[in-house]
């Protein structure tokens, strides 16, 4: 096991140095400079800004000198914001958004979790189709329409929660938290449902139940942990998509989180912005998929015996 | 032992009678049949919509605008008065053609890709895997914006960058399935018989992992129309005064209060769909479940 | 034991979230009340502003937060727009207007108490016309002599720009050319001096980046001094101890949100989280037009909406073609409908009643001279049409109003248009490649004159985008209106430009903005006027006064 965590850590370096490398030239070759805009720039005021920021270096140059200053964890200025770094604005954000995706994920987790199993028991029946359903509505809400459904009946016919900010008004993290949410909520039923009653025709299952183990028991101790594999294939990336998917639900409610600068680097063109982000993004993306791997293994009694002999 | 060899055999010797079955079975369930009927339907309407639409897609009237349903428009108009109906037709030609071929390209790219790495494991598995995690991580507007720029407007780019996108999970769910069944009797009996790898992925560990790639394909149908929506926005997909449901519903969801009619219509055509496809997606799950028939 | 926990824990859960749900509900006092009972007004500031430094940043939300925080030499009236006193307290013109000289106040002081001079003035507009500084809007300065010089590198020492601190309080501009809207340049932040002392300690005098703006760290001459900034979140400023006005200022403190989300704005003005609102969604117009004693503001603006056209590409690189386009677009009816009636139709590039100057109206919606022209130029009702494409950039209301042109054109003269839309910075490469046929685009003055908006279309200029030259209109705009001795004569010359423009038609003008906000009742002091431009120092919340239909 051990052994299965390092070589995947090693395995990390590579894959994290070819994200930063083909991100550094795809987004230079995008058109548009992070100083264009609709008024036209003097040229001279342009040179001036690009030699400020050494973007009249040569490519390979400016590409050597920012994985040196990485090395040694300085992402650079923002372009967008002078007078910020990017750390800096990495940091303001982060703590939101972590937060935000995770009471996110815990809503989806319990919601989609209980709905799931909770159909897969009784198929075909309505403590099927009611809590699928609801979840199918979900996942055809998109959050740019669920957030503002849910301000105006939450926020403003009824009055009872606030609309925006984070962390400002007692309950204005309700909200978001659910919008943001239900989309995976909808996600993780379905496939928990679909993972459990894969597992709940397997052979190993009908001897448990053929051996008289109480149902719940069956469920709990057996069902559950082959049931939930694709949940946990489909959480990895989809606890490191939170960052970008927060977009939407940070500008609806007006949340100073990582999202917008997610997204909005790219639109600005703010070079060190996007690299900051994405090298972000792809540790979380390669940690959570270790983590989502690594959860799958131990849900897994054969893959984990699978572990225990490689090692 | 002896009764797992049996079980390969069967199911080798079936082959064709397995689908044949499956049918049999899916026929039979209910739901399913009316969830495949509505489809149907619907992409029928969507294939003759040129000539049965009410009124023309594109002729505006400005000065009627936005109105609520009434008995020449049906679902109302929308602000450049606008057929809501006719708009709704049009736009689900371009939804249920993205939807269906963009998810079937992530489907295939998708679980081979995670059958492969999940089957053969070791160094493999790990190069493709990490793959994977790169394409993760690359920021996808810049991919969009670059697509845009290097092959100009197309809707076969659209479903590129969207089946670009959508195989990922897809990967990693059928690896992940596949590798709970490859430690599995059936397909410890089906190697020692010498059977190809070829021949067990296809048809040992596929119909296996099948439950959970279907669940998520129907998920994967509604998000791909409302990418395309956001592409579309983006400039990559199509353009005015062509539109397609993803869009239609955007624009609603910004007048929710005003003309609540422009997003009702466009989200229920959505959530039929997608109910229609979850009830055949669990039909034909259970159909091809060879163990469930099994009972 | 299965069942106990499936059939009550979900109903449990729910209970429990919605005990949760009405113990943390009420609102309780909204910001509107609050801030009237404290003197602080909720301003919805519509973007995170890049920065607050007058010589770096470019745009609307930083010249809000910049203006409540400096002052400029000169102030414009948010009632006339002309020029009152600022730091300087008077001036005076000199050799037939090419000489100004500021008399600046001996009481005008920096947020630390020390004194603003003429000193700090020359030292900050070096720093502004730098060429290491890399201000975007350095032209601001371009009418001082030798300004544009010194930023283009030629000359290298910044005693021969035409700036001179006489004394302490003495200041004295030389200009290229009499320059009648020089004193409402004074107005703009990329004028405005910063405190010499400060910068330094942060860094060079050009540095862009270093956190001199920062609460703690930034010394300013304005009413309103900096107290937080949230990324994102909230900047708050307080009424400043050491501005020379400061018994003139009522509020207390200013509190500008990012609202970069114009729905959300919209509904947290309706449920009184903010007093002022930066823009209003548009299909919420006729329900606020309709109250009793409406909320909703709208005034002219001083910018233009145009379409680009590229005079070189085929088929409208004949004049007879863009004529036609440009008279089948019925902008009476757009604006009526798409538009809302938030704008105005627009038959030339200048604003009506840009300072008392009335462009010519050289043509109208004229839908059966339009056909005629399309037919002289070989198209007769759109036979052999090559086919034309519209540029826009993403957004919604640029969409609406393509789609709207697009129609007319196709019912009007039979030709097919199609649409392309790029992502912001990708348009923007296109607009200024001038890779389109036809582009939106979209002008707002930077200073009430027609000068702003004629000396776009100069041969080859920066945002020209079209390829039209003619050196009768550069020679007018540049050398015989900066002469013209009369405001008349000045504005005829204008119009003679104008109509030489239209004539060849390299834009189609579409509408003239207009200013949106929702303010709350109780504020006043907040006017209208052609530039959206409002001064803080005299707006006053008055308690008591409600939203209409309010419950409150």
């Amino acid at each position: 096991m051990l052994r299965f965590m390092l070589i995947r850590i090693l395995q990390a370096i590579p894959v994290i140095f070819v994200v930063i490398t083909a991100t550094f030239f795809l987004v230079r070759s995008a058109p548009g400079g992070p100083f264009d805009q609709e008024k036209v720039v003097i040229p001279e005021v342009k040179k001036a800004l690009e030699a400020q920021y050494k973007l009249d270096l040569p490519l390979h140059e400016q590409y050597f000198a920012y994985l040196g200053d990485l090395a040694q964890g300085d992402l650079g200025p923002s372009f967008k914001y002078p007078g910020r770094s990017v750390n800096e604005i990495l940091f303001s954000g982060l703590p939101v958004t972590a937060e935000l995706g995770f009471y996110a994920l815990l809503i989806a987790l319990c919601i989609g979790v209980t709905a799931g199993v909770f159909a897969s028991l009784r198929p075909n029946t309505a403590q099927d189709y009611i809590p699928m359903s609801l979840a199918m509505i979900g996942i055809c809400m998109p959050s740019f329409l669920l957030g503002p459904l849910l301000v105006l009946v939450f926020g403003i016919y009824l009055d009872w929660l606030p609309i925006t900010g984070w962390g400002d008004i007692p309950g204005d993290k309700i909200l978001p938290s659910i919008t943001l949410g239900s989309a995976y909520a909808a996600y993780i039923a379905r496939l928990s449902r679909a993972g459990m009653l894969e597992i709940l025709s397997q052979d190993y299952i009908r001897t448990a139940r053929a051996k008289g183990l109480p149902e719940w028991q069956v469920v709990t101790r057996h069902a559950l942990r082959g049931g939930l594999i694709p949940v946990i294939a489909f959480l990895g990336p989809a606890f490191a998509g939170l960052l970008a998917g927060s977009f939407v639900v940070e500008t609806i409610f007006q949340i100073p989180g990582l999202g917008r600068f997610y997204v909005q680097a790219a639109f600005n063109r703010d070079y060190t912005m996007i690299l900051g982000t994405t090298v972000f993004l792809s540790t979380l993306i390669v940690f959570f998929n270790l983590v989502s791997d690594i959860t799958a293994a131990w849900l897994n009694p054969r893959l984990r015996a699978q572990f225990k002999g490689g090692s | 032992m002896t009764t797992d060899v049996s079980i390969v055999l069967t199911d080798a010797e079936q082959g064709s009678s397995l689908w044949h079955d499956a049918w049999i079975r899916l026929s039979k369930n209910k739901m399913a049949v009316g969830g495949g009927a509505i489809l149907l339907t619907f992409i029928v309407v969507a294939l003759l919509t040129p000539w049965i639409a009410p009124y023309s897609y594109e002729a505006q009237n400005l000065d009627l605008g936005a109105s609520p349903p009434s008995a020449a428009h049906w679902l109302g108009t929308d602000i450049f008065g606008r057929d809501v109906l006719t708009q709704i037709m049009y736009g689900g030609r371009v939804s249920l053609a993205v939807g269906f071929i963009a998810t079937g390209v992530a489907l295939i790219i998708g679980v081979t890709w995670g059958a492969v790495a999940g089957y053969v494991g070791g160094r493999v598995d790990a190069i493709m895997m990490r793959l994977v995690d790169i394409l993760y991580a690359l920021p996808f507007m810049i991919f969009i914006v670059l697509l845009m720029v290097v092959f100009g407007r197309n809707v076969l780019l659209l479903f590129l960058a969207i089946g670009a996108v959508e195989w990922l999970t897809m990967a990693r769910i059928m690896r992940s399935q596949v590798q709970s069944l490859r430690q599995q009797e059936f397909v410890e009996a089906a190697v020692s018989l010498g059977l190809s790898p070829i021949t067990i992925i296809r048809r040992h560990v596929v119909p296996n992992a099948l439950g959970p790639i279907i669940v998520y394909t129907t998920l994967t149908i509604p998000s791909v129309m409302l990418l395309e929506a956001f592409l579309s926005f983006l400039g990559l997909g199509i353009q005015p005064p062509q539109t397609s449901w993803g869009l239609l519903i955007s624009y609603g969801a910004e007048t929710m209060e005003e003309y609540p009619w422009l997003l009702i219509f466009p989200g229920l055509a959505l959530t039929i769909t997608l109910f229609s496809l979850n009830f055949l997606g669990d039909g034909l799950r259970d159909a091809l479940d060879v163990r469930g028939s099994k009972d | 034991m299965l069942n106990t926990f499936s059939k009550y824990r979900l109903p449990s859960l729910l209970l429990a979230s919605i005990i949760l749900l009405i113990t943390a509900c009420g609102r309780g006092e909204s910001n509107v009340v609050q801030g009237n009972r404290d003197g602080v007004l909720h301003y919805g500031n519509g973007a995170e502003p890049q920065g607050l430094d007058p010589h770096v940043v470019t745009g609307v939300p930083e010249n809000h937060i910049i203006r409540a925080l400096f002052e400029g030499l000169a102030v414009k009236n948010p009632q006339t727009l002309e020029p009152e006193p600022g730091v300087a307290q008077r001036w005076e013109f000199s050799d037939g207007g090419r000489v100004i000289t500021f008399f600046l106040n001996p009481d005008a002081k920096w947020s630390n108490g020390e004194q603003v001079t003429a000193s700090d003035y020359v030292w900050s507009w070096n720093r502004a016309l730098h060429p290491g500084t890399g201000n975007e809007y350095s032209y601001m300065l371009f009418p001082v002599v030798n300004a544009e010089a010194y930023l283009k590198g030629e000359i290298t020492d910044f005693s021969e720009v035409g700036v001179k601190a006489i004394d302490d309080t003495t200041l004295e501009v030389t200009l290229n050319a009499p320059t009648p809207y020089f004193v409402q340049l004074m107005d703009h932040y990329s004028t405005f001096a910063v405190h010499p002392e400060t910068l330094m300690q942060f860094g060079e005098m050009t540095d862009r980046y270093t956190p001199w703006t920062r609460v703690g760290n930034i010394v300013s001459n304005g009413a309103f001094t900096l107290t937080e900034w949230s990324l994102n979140r909230r900047i708050v400023v307080e009424k400043s101890e050491h501005y020379w006005d400061r018994d003139k200022v009522s509020l207390n403190s200013v509190i500008f949100y990012p609202t970069e989300n114009v729905v959300s704005e919209e509904r947290m003005f309706r449920v009184e989280q903010l007093h002022y609102t930066q823009v209003v969604p548009l299909d919420k117009i006729p329900a606020y037009r309709s109250m009793p004693d409406t909320p909703y503001v709208q005034a002219p603006y001083l910018g233009t909406y145009y379409y680009l056209i590229n005079t070189k590409r085929p088929p409208v690189n004949d004049a007879r073609v863009r004529k036609a386009l440009s008279m089948a677009v019925d902008r009476e009816t757009l604006v009526r409908t798409v538009l809302q009636e938030t704008a105005v139709p627009a038959y030339s590039i200048t604003p009506p009643d840009t300072l008392g100057y009335f462009p010519p109206k050289l043509f109208d919606y004229d839908p059966e001279q339009a056909r005629k022209l399309l037919a002289e130029a070989g198209y007769p009702n759109g036979d052999g049409w090559p086919g034309l494409e519209i540029l826009y950039n993403t957004q919604e209301a640029h969409r609406k109003i393509a789609v709207a042109i697009q129609q007319m054109w196709k019912k009007e003269l039979n030709i097919d248009v199609t649409l392309s839309n790029q992502e912001w910075k990708v348009y923007l490469d296109s607009v200024t490649q001038i890779d389109f046929q036809i582009a939106r685009r979209g002008w707002i003055g930077d200073y009430v004159d027609a000068n702003n908006f004629l000396d776009l279309f100069i041969t080859d200029g920066g945002n020209n985008n079209t390829y039209y030259s003619d050196p009768i209109y550069d020679d007018l705009i540049l050398y015989r209106a900066p002469k013209a001795e009369t405001r008349e004569a000045r504005y005829k010359l204008f119009a003679e430009a104008e109509t030489r423009l239209m004539e060849e038609m390299p834009i189609i003008p579409i509408y003239t903005y207009t200013s949106k906000h929702l303010i709350h009742p109780s504020v006043e002091g907040l006017y209208s006027n052609l530039m959206d431009s409002l001064n803080l120092k005299y707006v006053q919340l008055v308690p008591g006064r409600q939203l209409p239909g309010s419950t409150q």
